[in-house]
């Protein structure tokens, strides 16, 4: 194609999603805007999978039947939101095992904050109440991203996520209305929790490379740190009404912007946790990669036992 | 052998009442046609949002081409992955 | 008084059997062969972990002292769990779990069939929804055991050789003593010798299908509907328990 029409098209392109008109998966879009969706989509199909690890390793140690059943339907319902985002990265041309291999030899990235461990019950609380919070703080306004698919498969994941949160919020509540031991367990969770969670909506944005023509795309609809701030916002209050406290000094109600002022976050660790130095990224790509590996023989007894059949039938 | 070092991948469509068309909800791995109805029903139905599952290996559909000159910049006519009533935020979405 | 008793005995085999394998199950969620089967195999533990909050909840209201299905299921000592030992066998590869999976539905599924008639109607009641949940497992189950017997020859090897190792285990389940005899008697719970020509047939059906044969080694395990358990058993419980133990008295 020439240049001209290359312009064209991409200016065709920018006013349809000025106009908040979806792109489809064949509708014509610029390389650029295709490969960022499929960094991204990928990136958060990793997160909901890998995300299972650090939750699942308090299934079988759930302290009653109920909460065994509420994690277990949790931790599964990450699994689903993991595949709708592998779903919707292959309309785009990305094949699903060929995007896992990337997550497995490290080229592809998932969020940090599942690299933290998980060392008492209280983390099960921390993470619906902090993580899934900070998540459907992220994903909400996807819901409105400009690609279709994503979209909508964003507006899914976002009705599961609601109980999640909830779910994490009441044993949480549970814990910090409990006795000494489990108000300590709830406590050091949060302390644990608090600043990761933060981190979550990534760098600060005089640091974000991909915002401002994410923005443009509507593939991203608010900054890092407003997304934080409205984060910050809504948790602080809710930490308050169950007698647990921020781990924060400076966090302080600001007047004038209406809003809460915190501290520091410390991007050191941020960095070092996304290059691989968190406390168990080796051990959650090994597990994946492993589960991976061991299912190989299974993958390929299922597919040979189709094309016996297949070959069967049209014999 | 399919191309893809995986199973191939399959259209998953969901008639969540009586009285609805079956919808497109997403898309699914899986070796044969009975487990695509399997896994829709444990990935797409853990809600019971549906009563009936459509499967269709996803190379068997044939989509419209935006590209023709005259729809060039018209909406995409895929019936692959069109989901008109799919637009506004669900209920229960706040600060939590 | 007696026949309350009795009742309570057989209602803590069902609702072990479903509460170990649901946490033996529950094991693998996050690490599945592939994300769609990882979502499967998690709703079965769902289901029979449902299950045995059910069953364990009414074994608890006709126990000797009341007690909830949480105590039941946390704070027996393991000589007072009464699951089959096939349920309690670890995971192993995929098809060690599909296998222990399969025998076990092929059994579950009958007995419930026929505790639709119980005389005691909420023992009955509890079955409809099992049972719904259980065809599916056994659906699910046995396609995989075909699936893996006539796809490749690792995975025929694989399957066959779970197969021997768990075999031993199953017939346990078609275990009978006094308990059974009072309750067949009242007509609250079918015969275990009834139930197996139906498992029996639908393991013919589906190994023939599957290419695997049965094992000369007919040798058969028992002891864990008499609290008698494998080596494996405290390790589990030691895991399921955890909270419970280390945290006396407190609600989560
Ligand atoms: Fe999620
Ligand atoms: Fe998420
Ligand atoms: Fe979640």
């Amino acid at each position: 194609m020439m240049d001209v029409d290359i312009q064209d098209l991409e200016k065709k392109f920018q006013d349809k999603i000025d106009q908040d008109i979806k792109i489809e998966p064949n509708d014509w879009m610029p390389d650029a805007y295709r490969k960022t969706l499929i960094r991204q989509i990928s990136q958060h199909a990793h997160s909901e999978v890998v995300g299972m690890l650090p939750e699942g390793n308090w299934i079988t140690r759930a302290p009653n039947l109920r909460r065994k059943a509420v994690l277990l339907a949790k931790v599964q319902d990450e699994a689903g939101h993991g595949l709708y985002l592998y779903s919707a990265a292959e309309t785009l041309g990305a094949d699903r095992e060929q995007t896992i291999d990337d997550l497995h030899s490290g080229k592809a990235k998932y969020s940090s904050i599942f690299n933290y461990p998980t060392l008492s019950w209280a983390d099960m609380g921390a993470i619906g109440w902090l993580v899934d919070g900070a998540a459907i703080m992220n994903q909400v306004p996807l819901c409105r991203c400009s690609y279709g698919p994503y979209a909508r498969a964003m507006i899914r994941v976002c009705k599961e996520e609601s109980f999640h949160q909830r779910q994490g919020f009441e044993i949480m509540t549970k814990l910090a209305s409990g006795t000494a031991e489990q108000k300590e367990m709830a406590q050091d969770a949060l302390n644990r929790f608090w600043w990761p969670a933060l981190m979550m909506f990534g760098p600060i944005d005089s640091d974000s490379s991909h915002t401002e023509q994410s923005m443009r795309w509507k593939i991203k609809r608010h900054t890092n740190d407003e997304l934080r701030q409205m984060f910050v916002d809504v948790t602080v209050p809710q930490a308050e009404s169950i007698g647990l406290t921020v781990p924060d000094q400076d966090i302080k109600w600001n007047k004038s912007k209406e809003g809460y002022d915190y501290g520091p976050i410390d991007w050191d660790e941020f960095w070092q946790v996304v290059g691989g130095n968190g406390p168990c990224n080796k051990e959650r790509v090994d597990a994946r990669r492993k589960a991976k590996e061991d299912g190989k023989w299974v993958v390929e007894a299922a597919m040979a036992f189709a094309d016996k059949r297949n070959a069967k039938k049209t014999a | 052998m399919s191309k893809s070092k995986g199973w191939p991948l399959w259209e998953v469509f969901i008639r969540s009442k009586q009285g609805l068309n079956h919808k497109h909800v997403g898309s699914l791995r899986a070796s044969d046609a009975t487990m695509a109805i399997k896994n829709a029903r444990d990935v797409y139905t853990r809600r019971a949002e549906g009563i009936s599952i459509w499967v269709v290996p996803s190379n068997n559909i044939t989509a419209s081409d935006p590209n023709n000159e005259d729809s060039l910049f018209e909406p995409s006519q895929s019936k692959v992955y069109r989901h008109p009533t799919f637009y506004d935020v669900p209920d229960g979405i706040s600060h939590m | 008084m007696k026949e309350k008793q009795t009742l309570y005995k057989y209602l803590l085999r069902m609702g072990d059997d479903s509460l170990i394998l649901g946490q033996r199950l529950s094991e693998l969620c996050g690490h599945g062969p592939i994300l769609e089967e990882d979502i499967a195999l998690t709703n079965i533990s769902l289901d029979l972990i449902g299950q045995a909050t059910l069953l364990l909840e009414y074994a608890g209201e006709l126990a000797p002292e009341k007690k909830t299905n949480d105590e039941l299921a946390y704070l027996r000592i393991e000589k007072e769990y009464v699951n089959a030992l096939l349920v309690e066998q670890p995971n192993g590869h995929f098809g060690d779990t599909i296998m222990r999976q399969f025998l076990f539905d092929a059994y579950r599924k009958p007995l419930l069939e026929k505790l639709l008639d119980s005389s005691d109607k909420r023992l009955a009641g509890i079955a409809e929804k099992a049972l719904k949940e259980t065809k599916y497992h056994l659906r699910h189950s046995s396609e995989w055991v075909i699936r893996l017997g006539d796809g490749t020859e690792e995975s025929h090897n694989k399957i066959q050789n779970s197969l021997e190792s768990l075999l031993r285990y199953a017939h346990e389940l078609f275990f009978e003593n006094e308990v059974d005899e009072l309750l067949i008697a009242q007509g609250i719970v079918p015969s275990a010798k009834s139930i197996f020509p139906i498992w029996e047939k639908t393991l013919h059906a589906v190994f023939e299908e599957a290419t695997l044969s049965l094992p000369k080694n007919n040798w058969k395990f028992q002891g864990g509907r008499e609290g008698r358990h494998s080596e494996h058993m405290g390790y589990l419980l030691a895991e399921m328990q955890y909270m419970q133990r280390t945290y006396p008295n407190m609600e989560w």
